[in-house]
C-alpha cells in the first residue's frame, strides 16, 4: 500500500512530456529512428571538424574515385570529397527540411483548424482560396515564389512550405471536423472556454496523431523539392553542397559511377526513415490512450 | 424509515418557503424554434419557469419534448444558426441572459451557471488529465496560479469521492460512474449558483445511479446550489427534486411541487406517465403505456397537442389551445378539464 501510494505521488510530477518521452522510451523502433537523426544531425551540426577536406576542395588528379580508405565515399566529377559533401550538405538538407515544415505547419495548421472549427463561411473562404494555391502545382508555385524574391536558402524554405500549406490545411481542417462534434468540446464552451482557447487546448492536442505523420512525410518531400529547385538553379547555388543537387548533379554518371549518386541518395533515404520511425513512435508515446 | 424521508423534505420545502422570492432563473413565454432545410421545428413553445434560490426543479419529458433545448437556451448554446430564440425572456439573478455579449456569457457559463452532460464516456477531453481538466475549469474563472488551482482541483477531487492522488490519471482510466464524479466536480470547481443535469444518470447503471444522485443531493447542500434536473426517470425526480414541470411538445403540461405531481397529478398526460411505470404495491398484470407518438414538432396541432393521444379528449380540446389553469399558487395545469376546479378549491379553503 504504502509503495502504491509511493508511485502515484510520483506520477503526478510527470508532465505530458515526459510521460510521452517514458513510452517512446519503451518502443525500439522509434528509438532507432532517434539514435538515426541524431546522428544524421550531429554530422551536419559537427561538419567542421568531422569532414576529411574542405566541401568545394577540388582535387583534378582525383576524379570519379570510387569508395576507398582516402575517400570513404569516393569523389565526384571534379575530385571533391563526397563523404565531406554529404556532411556539409545535411546543414542545408535538414534546414530546409525542419523550417518549411514548421511554416507550412503553423500556416495551413491554423487555417485549417479556423476552417475547421467555425465551419460555414469562414470554412469555405479559407478552403476555397487554398484549392486555388492547390490547383497551381506546387513546383510552379515554388519557382515563382522564388523567383520573385530572389534565390537563396530562406525564400527556398518560404517557397516550398507555403506550397506544402494546403496539404496541412485539409489535414487539420478534416481532423477538427471528426473531433469538435464530441461532448468534451461543448462542456469546454459550457465552462466558459474561448474559442482560441477551445482550439489550441482541447482540439489541436487531439489531432496530434495525423500531424505528426504529416509532418514526417512532408519533410521528405520538401528536401526532395528543394534539390528541383536547386536542380534549375533557383534552390541553393553551387559550390555550396545540397543531398538534392548533388544527386541530381551526379545522375550523368550513374551508369558508371553510380556511388555518386548513391551516396546522396542513402543521406535523403536515412534522414526519411528515421523521421517516419521517430514521428510512428511519436504518434503513440503522444496518445495518453495507450498507456501502460 | 419513510416516515424520516417525508420530515427532511417537509424541512426543504419550509426552507424554500423561506427563500421564496429569492428568484435565481425566470423564464416567461420562451420560444424556441430549429430553422432546417426541411422546415421549421418549434421545440419550446410560450414555456414560462421560475426556480427559487436553492430550490431543485426537474423538467421532466419524453424524447423531443424540449428539455434540453430549454437547458442549452438558458446557456445560450444553441446550435448556431439554426437554433433560434423567437419569443420570451431569460432571467438569471435579475439579469437578461438573452441581451448578453458573448464575453459576458463567456463569464456566467461554468462561474455562475454549469451544465453536467447525459454521457460522461464523451464529456471528458481524452488526452487532458483529469486533474487538469478541473483545474482548468477554475482558472478559466479565477486569476490564480497554476499550483493553487491543482490543489483546489484536488479538493475538489475528494469532494466527490476521488482519492487526489488520480489526479494526473486520464479519463480512460477511471469507471464510467468515476468520471461522471469527475464532470460534476468540474461543473461545481467555480461553485455555481445553477447547476443544470441534463440526463446525468442515463448512462450509468442503477447502482451507480444511485451513488452519483446521494452525491449530487449532498453537494446540493454543501454548495448552496440550484439545480435543474432534466430527467425522463420520474424515480430520479422523486429522489431529488421539490419542483417537478412535465414537459409535452415543447410546453409545460403540468407544474408544481413533487406532493402535487406525485399525489394529485390532474393532466391526463402526467397520469399516464404514472401509469406507464411498475409500482412496487400494487401488482398489475400489464402496464397501460400512453398510445401513439408525439405529434411531429413540425406540424403541430392547433388546439391542445395532447389530443390525439389523450383518452379523455373533448370535441373541443381539438378547437383551441387549452389555458393554463392555477389550481393553487403553485400548481398549474394546462388542460381543459382543469377549468372551474381552481374556483371550487378556492371556495373550499375559503
Amino acid at each position: 500500500m504504502q509503495s502504491r501510494e509511493e508511485t502515484n505521488r510520483s506520477r503526478k510530477n510527470y508532465s505530458l512530456w515526459l510521460s510521452a518521452w517514458r513510452r517512446l522510451r519503451k518502443s525500439r523502433m522509434a528509438m532507432f529512428g532517434l539514435a538515426l537523426f541524431a546522428i544524421i544531425c550531429l554530422g551536419a551540426i559537427f561538419a567542421d571538424v568531422i569532414a576529411p577536406y574542405p566541401y568545394d576542395f577540388q582535387n583534378l588528379d582525383e576524379t570519379f574515385q570510387f569508395p576507398s580508405a582516402k575517400h570513404w565515399f569516393g569523389t565526384d566529377s571534379v575530385g571533391r570529397d563526397i563523404f565531406s559533401r554529404i556532411l556539409y550538405g545535411g546543414r542545408v538538407s535538414l534546414q530546409i527540411g525542419l523550417i518549411s515544415v514548421l511554416i507550412s505547419v503553423t500556416i495551413g495548421g491554423s487555417l485549417g483548424a479556423i476552417a475547421g472549427y467555425y465551419g460555414g463561411k469562414t470554412d469555405n473562404l479559407i478552403m476555397r482560396t487554398l484549392d486555388i494555391l492547390l490547383a497551381i502545382p506546387a513546383i510552379l508555385l515554388a519557382i515563382t515564389i522564388v523567383t520573385a524574391l530572389g534565390p537563396g536558402m530562406f525564400n527556398l524554405m518560404l517557397a516550398i512550405g507555403v506550397s506544402s500549406v494546403p496539404s496541412f490545411a485539409r489535414i487539420v481542417r478534416a481532423s477538427i471536423l471528426s473531433v469538435k462534434e464530441q461532448e468534451f468540446v461543448e462542456a469546454a464552451r459550457l465552462s466558459g472556454c474561448n474559442d482560441a482557447h477551445i482550439i489550441f487546448s482541447h482540439l489541436v492536442p487531439n489531432i496530434m496523431a495525423p500531424i505528426i505523420v504529416q509532418v514526417t512525410l512532408s519533410m521528405a518531400l520538401s528536401i526532395l523539392s528543394a534539390s528541383s529547385l536547386s536542380f534549375i538553379g533557383l534552390g541553393i547555388q553551387p559550390p555550396m553542397p545540397e543531398w538534392g543537387a548533388m544527386l541530381s548533379a551526379g545522375r550523368a554518371y550513374i551508369r558508371n559511377y553510380s556511388h555518386i549518386v548513391l551516396f546522396p541518395g542513402l543521406a535523403i533515404m536515412a534522414t526519411i526513415l528515421s523521421l517516419n520511425l521517430l514521428g510512428d513512435g511519436l504518434r503513440d508515446a503522444l496518445d495518453p490512450r495507450l498507456k501502460n | 424509515m419513510a416516515c424520516v424521508t417525508h420530515l427532511i423534505r417537509a424541512l426543504r420545502i419550509s426552507e424554500q418557503v423561506m427563500n421564496m422570492d429569492e428568484k435565481i432563473l425566470e423564464i416567461e413565454n420562451l420560444a424556441v424554434e430549429y430553422r432546417t432545410d426541411d422546415g421549421v421545428v418549434k421545440a419550446v413553445n410560450g414555456l414560462d419557469l421560475t426556480l427559487e434560490k436553492g430550490g431543485t426543479l426537474g423538467l421532466v419529458g419524453e424524447t423531443g419534448a424540449g428539455k434540453t433545448t430549454t437547458a442549452l437556451s438558458i446557456m445560450r448554446l444553441l446550435p448556431d444558426p439554426q437554433g433560434v430564440i423567437t419569443s420570451g425572456s431569460i432571467k438569471f439573478a435579475g439579469k437578461d441572459i438573452l441581451s448578453m455579449s458573448k464575453s459576458e456569457l463567456r463569464k456566467v457559463r461554468g462561474k455562475h451557471i454549469s451544465m453536467v452532460f447525459q454521457d460522461p464516456m464523451t464529456s471528458l477531453n481524452p488526452i487532458l488529465t483529469v486533474g487538469d481538466q478541473i483545474a482548468e475549469a477554475i482558472r478559466l474563472h479565477e486569476k490564480i496560479s497554476h499550483a493553487d488551482a491543482a490543489v483546489r482541483a484536488q479538493s475538489m477531487l475528494e469532494r466527490v469521492g476521488i482519492p487526489a492522488n488520480r489526479y494526473s490519471e486520464y479519463p480512460h482510466q477511471f469507471s464510467g460512474g468515476m468520471k461522471q464524479r469527475v464532470v460534476i466536480a468540474i461543473a461545481l470547481a467555480c461553485n455555481p449558483q445553477l447547476l443544470i443535469a441534463d440526463e446525468p444518470t442515463t448512462a450509468l447503471d442503477v447502482t451507480i445511479q444511485a451513488q452519483v444522485l446521494a452525491l449530487m443531493n449532498n453537494l446540493k447542500h454543501d454548495f448552496k446550489t440550484s439545480m435543474i434536473i432534466i430527467t425522463h426517470d420520474l424515480g430520479v425526480v422523486a429522489e431529488m427534486c421539490d419542483r417537478v414541470a412535465i414537459l409535452y411538445c415543447g410546453e409545460i403540461v403540468e407544474y408544481g411541487s413533487l406532493e402535487d405531481i406525485f399525489e394529485r397529478p390532474e393532466h391526463p398526460y402526467t397520469k399516464g406517465l404514472f401509469s406507464s411505470i411498475p409500482d412496487l404495491d400494487t401488482k398489475v398484470p400489464r402496464l397501460t403505456p400512453i398510445p401513439g407518438l408525439a405529434p411531429d414538432p413540425s406540424k403541430l396541432p392547433e388546439g391542445c397537442k395532447f389530443a390525439n393521444r389523450c383518452s379523455m379528449r373533448m370535441p373541443e380540446c381539438v378547437k383551441a389551445d387549452p389555458p393554463v389553469v392555477n389550481l393553487d399558487n403553485l400548481h398549474r395545469v394546462k388542460c381543459l378539464l382543469a377549468r372551474g376546479k381552481d374556483a371550487k378549491r378556492h371556495a373550499t379553503l375559503g
